[in-house]
């Protein structure tokens, strides 16, 4: 069993998802990257674009109009004003 | 002594009162759940808003180069109060207790020679304020008629606020609201969020790694503090609305209480008058009876 990433995605008024995953992919402001499990401490903006995660195969999108992401050992956790599926 | 009809006109007019009242108590205790959840379900936007920008300020230790958000004006001359209250009354000491606290603190602050200026946030919270403050109100803000407090008011709030701060308006910031604690006590609270502070403690465990930013440290700082700001106005107005709704429901089962002890005394007056009065028409008719 490979390792899962612990992702949270909140937004002002709710958390719209919490879960263990494989891999997420961020719209980074200064580029998009990809987020796995043991990923080095990292903080970003985010620009107005399309948030992945994919778990087990199957891949979700959410649309995101900006936002921040912060990336700790624990996991990830996407903050963004608006999101949309 | 109160005639029958009287009593019985008051009778049915508390009764009719009793019912307006049961009705609220039951409307707010339906609403206090839905603004409940609310409040909870912003609560981890806002607990890790905090904990990241508690990371990024502790990280900064040059404070010529903060932004002006973070480490302030450097002066505390002029003060901003945001006093959030209801669109509605008719829910106990609610209002009136938010009012009364900001209105300490500013004559506090006017008292002691500073310069103070009070946006209100709801119409009750001015309608009190407008009586002991006039050059220092300004235009107050109201969602009267909307149905519930989302993100777009709270950054609505936000952006006036924040315009008025890169404008030079003030330098000091309190934001006062009511936190929700139960339903049957709220507590009114002045923060502090301009200039901003965060426990540093909440630095998160990084297994000796260092953070990597992107953009800069500075960037992301001056990129997130506003929104902070508006996230810090939305929790407060979405604990408000829990409060609202709390302190309403408490005061209308007060009320209905209180509707149920006077229909109780008023019927009791009723009956005895009723009683006395059969007995007297007796008295009259037998006495009359016997003179014959």
């Amino acid at each position: 069993m490979a390792d899962k990433l612990k992702f949270d995605l909140v937004s002002p008024e709710r958390l719209v998802l919490s879960a263990d995953v494989d891999a997420v992919q961020v719209p980074g402001a200064e580029g998009d990257f990809g987020v796995l499990p043991k990923h080095a401490p990292f903080m970003a903006m985010l620009r107005a674009g399309t948030l992945s995660v994919e778990n087990d195969g199957k891949t979700q999108h959410f649309e995101l109009d900006g936002g921040f992401v912060d990336v700790t050992p624990e996991g990830v956790t996407v903050l963004a004003e608006s999101i949309g599926e | 002594m109160a005639s029958l009809k009287e009593l019985r006109n008051r009778i049915a007019s508390v009764q009719a009162t009793q019912k307006i009242t049961r009705a609220m108590q039951m409307v707010a205790a339906s609403k206090l759940r839905r603004a409940q959840e609310a409040a909870e379900a912003a609560r981890p936007y806002a607990d890790r808003m905090g904990a990241v920008l508690g990371n990024l300020a502790s990280g900064i230790t040059d404070a010529e180069s903060a932004p002006k958000l973070l480490a302030g004006t450097g002066s505390d001359k002029r003060h901003l109060l945001i006093v959030a209250t209801a669109e509605r009354g008719l829910c106990g000491g609610f209002n009136s207790s938010i009012a009364r606290l900001a209105r300490e603190d500013a004559k506090k602050l006017i008292s002691d020679g500073k310069q103070v200026e009070i946006l209100c946030v709801g119409r009750k919270g001015y309608d009190v304020l407008k009586r002991y403050f006039t050059t220092e109100l300004r235009e107050p803000i109201s969602y009267q008629g909307l149905k519930s407090i989302g993100y777009d008011q709270a950054q609505e709030v936000a952006e006036r606020v924040l315009s008025d701060f890169d404008a030079d308006g003030f330098d000091i910031c309190t934001l006062y609201y009511s936190r929700f604690q139960n339903v049957i006590s709220q507590i009114p609270t002045g923060a502090q969020i301009i200039p901003a502070s965060f426990d540093a403690a909440e630095a998160p465990e990084l297994g000796g790694a260092a953070y990597d930013y992107e953009p800069e440290e500075n960037e992301i700082l001056d990129a997130l503090l506003p929104r902070n700001i508006a996230v810090q106005i939305l929790r407060a107005l979405l604990e408000n609305a829990a409060s609202e709704q709390g302190a309403r429901m408490s005061a209308m089962d007060n009320a209905t209480r209180n509707a149920g002890e006077m229909i109780d005394s008023l019927s009791i007056t009723y009956n005895r008058s009723r009683q006395a009065q059969i007995t007297k028409e007796l008295i009259e008719i037998i006495s009359g009876a016997e003179a014959l």
